[in-house]
């Protein structure tokens, strides 16, 4: 599998993890049912506002659900940022993993590789992390 | 009396890839036993310990249980019930 994605959802994504510093930043990329393509970025609140936490507030989440059914989506990408440490899937990440068809996004605004920031792509099924290839498309 | 539950994809595995079934009872606590009475295994999914699991959110028409009765919450005909993993990591 490779996640493809266009370069403008790239940027805002990291765009918004370095607005939200140093709390790290989540959100999703929605798209049709089925096609596995990333097409409407919804950023979310990080509801823990924390520098090594995310969640989706509980009431936000019902939302994103509701919507994404009524409009015949799924979730194409779950997103968030390691605010300190490498773009890879925390033991956290891993227990709370709970959509097997995502394209679960990390990225990193740590010091020690600014101004680059890593942008990765997992797989998390069953506490397996799958790390693939990300095409971004200009 | 007839509750509507709503699966996420991680748990359809349990029930031959349903996204909705029905189930019955009084409490929270008694749709989780029908369920698994009906879909044997996806109890254990939802309930740790006698306690809803921290992974998991439960809601009850537009609430979260949590800030019901949890597991307690009395039910009535006709109300839906919606199953979501929790998005959330470190």
């Amino acid at each position: 599998m490779t996640l493809e994605i266009s370069r403008i959802f790239v940027d805002a994504i990291l765009e918004q993890s370095r607005a939200e510093y140093p709390d790290e930043c989540c959100g999703v990329i929605l798209g049709p049912v089925g096609a596995d393509t990333a097409v409407r970025h919804k950023p979310m609140v990080n509801a823990a506002h924390s520098p090594t936490f995310y969640e989706f507030d509980p009431k936000d989440l019902l939302s994103l659900y509701r919507e994404v059914d009524d409009a015949d989506e799924e979730i194409v990408v779950i997103y968030h940022s390691h605010t300190e440490t490498e773009a890879y899937p925390s033991r956290t990440d891993i227990a709370y993993a709970g959509e097997p068809g995502a394209h679960y996004v990390l990225v990193s605004t740590r010091k020690e590789i600014a101004p680059a920031t890593e942008f990765r792509s997992y797989r998390i099924i069953d506490g397996i992390v799958t790390e693939e290839p990300v095409t971004i498309l200009d | 009396m007839s509750i509507e539950v709503r699966i996420p994809t991680i748990l359809r595995p349990y029930t031959k890839d349903q996204k909705t079934i029905e189930a019955s009872g009084a409490t929270l606590a008694a749709v989780i036993s029908d369920i698994d009475s009906q879909y044997v295994g996806l109890a254990e999914r939802l309930l740790e310990d006698g306690a809803l699991r921290r992974f998991i959110n439960v809601y009850i028409n537009d609430e979260d249980v949590r800030f019901l009765g949890g597991l307690e919450t009395q039910i009535k005909d006709g109300d839906s019930i919606t199953i979501l993993p929790a998005v959330a990591g470190g």
